[in-house]
């Protein structure tokens, strides 16, 4: 397998941040309250992780081992910071939605991890690689996360879109159950955890799954009996 | 043995302090190109919030320009001086935006933006900043309720104060199940801050203190010029 496979399949699956590694749990149990808090808050993690791991790497040979982690913060807030006050300039629409949550990147570990763990031991394209693909994967599961609770908290979904594109983008909230009273639990911090206990037994079921049909094919192809297959 | 960990530890402290201070020029270099582009923006959401509670036609000088500074006062519930916004027609005060902070909410303060008309009736109030549970007090957005217009036209006269309450304290004001203490906040927060304006009409509508107010000459002919420029565009 290639090496950029390899990190795109860890940074989605095999290692996913937020049910595998179990890293940035804070923004993943705080903002997923609906599907487009979570894909916001993900998607400036996505960039967040891609610029860090991009910066870290070129000069990772000459921070020394005792200070790197000084270094790495350094370098991380002041990316976060820049972002923000780009955000709050630029894009003044979406800082009001997402203002809040951009300096909560700065405590996110699994920025720093991928930057401790990839990083500073490989080269700048795979590790913006890695810090796009762990990103995604912590989006996907953000996004999935908040879709459950905003389903079964609010009966809707995407609300708030049009916070993010303008009114106009509100004709894209998805009312799946009409008049639904809401359903507290799946709204409060409970639910984020329930959630996504949930999430982490459906990864791990399919993993086992996957992996019980991988070591039937293999036991079916080595018994040499070609006749009994189909 | 020990110089070469005196020279380890300066080269360290050294490429310590490199980074910080090329972090730190990028970060002031930011600064400094998203200041105006920032306090831009920041005034236009303002000016955009305040034709929110207050309508366009019923003033017409420059809001942003005739401020008045308010020092701490209970009523409002602030700890630092705030702004309060003069709008008037001519020469006639019509109204005044007031900021005020309620500090009983479920999770930290709420800021409120009111507009009050010069009668003492509410023309509109907005939330700034909340930190209300998300899904579950947030109702007091604009954007995501219309609960907070319920105060429009409201004032001191029209409703008793002992019906400055929510519906379960046996109040006038609705609320919504699940969250009583956010709501009971603001409506608290809104009666105090109409009775800051009665108490403080005279300073507020006929700029009685000019300590901290442009002289008056001077606001006439900003309204002038405004009005001038209007006519130009």
């Amino acid at each position: 397998m290639s090496l950029y496979k390899e990190i795109t399949l860890n940074g989605i699956w095999k290692q996913n941040p937020g049910v595998v590694q179990l890293l940035g749990l804070c923004p993943t149990l705080a903002v997923t309250t609906s599907v487009v808090n979570g894909i916001s808050l993900g998607l400036a993690t996505v960039f967040v992780m891609a610029a860090a791991n991009g910066t870290i790497s070129p000069v990772r040979k000459y921070v020394p081992n005792e200070i790197r982690v000084p270094v790495f913060i350094l370098v991380i807030a002041a990316l976060v910071t820049v972002i923000d006050l780009s955000i709050n300039a630029f894009a003044h629409q979406l800082h009001k939605v997402l203002g809040i949550f951009i300096p909560l990147i700065v405590v996110n570990c699994i920025v720093l991890a991928r930057v401790e763990s990839f990083a500073a031991k490989n080269s700048p394209i795979p590790s913006i690689l890695d810090g796009l693909m762990m990103g995604l994967g912590l989006t996907l599961v953000l996004g999935l996360l908040g879709g459950m609770r905003e389903l079964v908290g609010k009966g809707t979904l995407f609300s708030g879109l049009d916070l993010v594109f303008g009114p106009a983008a509100k004709q894209f909230v998805l009312t799946v159950v009409p008049d639904y009273h809401g359903f507290l639990l799946a709204v409060l911090p409970p639910g984020a955890f329930l959630g996504l206990g949930m999430l982490i037994a459906a990864r791990n079921w399919m993993e086992i799954r996957n992996k019980a049909n991988a070591a039937d094919d293999h036991a079916a192809s080595s018994a040499l009996q070609p006749a009994l297959r189909p | 043995m020990s110089e070469n960990i005196i020279k380890h530890a300066i080269k360290t402290a050294g490429t310590l302090t490199a980074f910080a201070l090329v972090g730190t020029a990028i970060l002031a270099y930011i600064f400094i190109i998203t200041r105006a582009p920032i306090e831009a923006s920041e005034a236009e959401a303002r000016l955009a919030l305040f034709a929110q509670i207050l309508p366009h036609d019923t003033y017409n000088n420059d809001l942003l320009k005739s401020e008045l500074t308010i020092p701490p006062n209970a009523l409002l519930g602030n700890h630092v001086p705030s702004k309060a916004n003069i709008a008037k027609l001519g020469d006639k005060t019509v109204g005044v935006i007031l900021e005020a902070i309620a500090h009983d909410g479920y999770a930290g303060d709420i800021k409120l933006l009111l507009a009050i008309r010069a009668d003492g009736s509410i023309s509109g109030v907005r939330v700034l900043t909340h930190k209300e549970t998300p899904g579950l007090g947030d109702y007091i957005e604009i954007e995501r309720n219309a609960w907070i217009t319920q105060f429009s036209n409201e004032s001191l006269t029209k409703t008793a104060a002992k019906d400055w309450a929510v519906t379960k304290d046996s109040g006038k004001f609705e609320y919504m199940a699940g969250a009583t203490i956010t709501p009971r906040a603001i409506v608290k927060a809104v009666a105090k801050a109409l009775q800051f304006f009665n108490e403080n009409k005279p300073l507020l509508l006929e700029n009685k203190r000019t300590d901290n107010m442009q002289p008056s000459k001077d606001e006439k002919r900003e309204d002038k010029a405004q009005s001038q420029s209007k006519v130009a565009k």
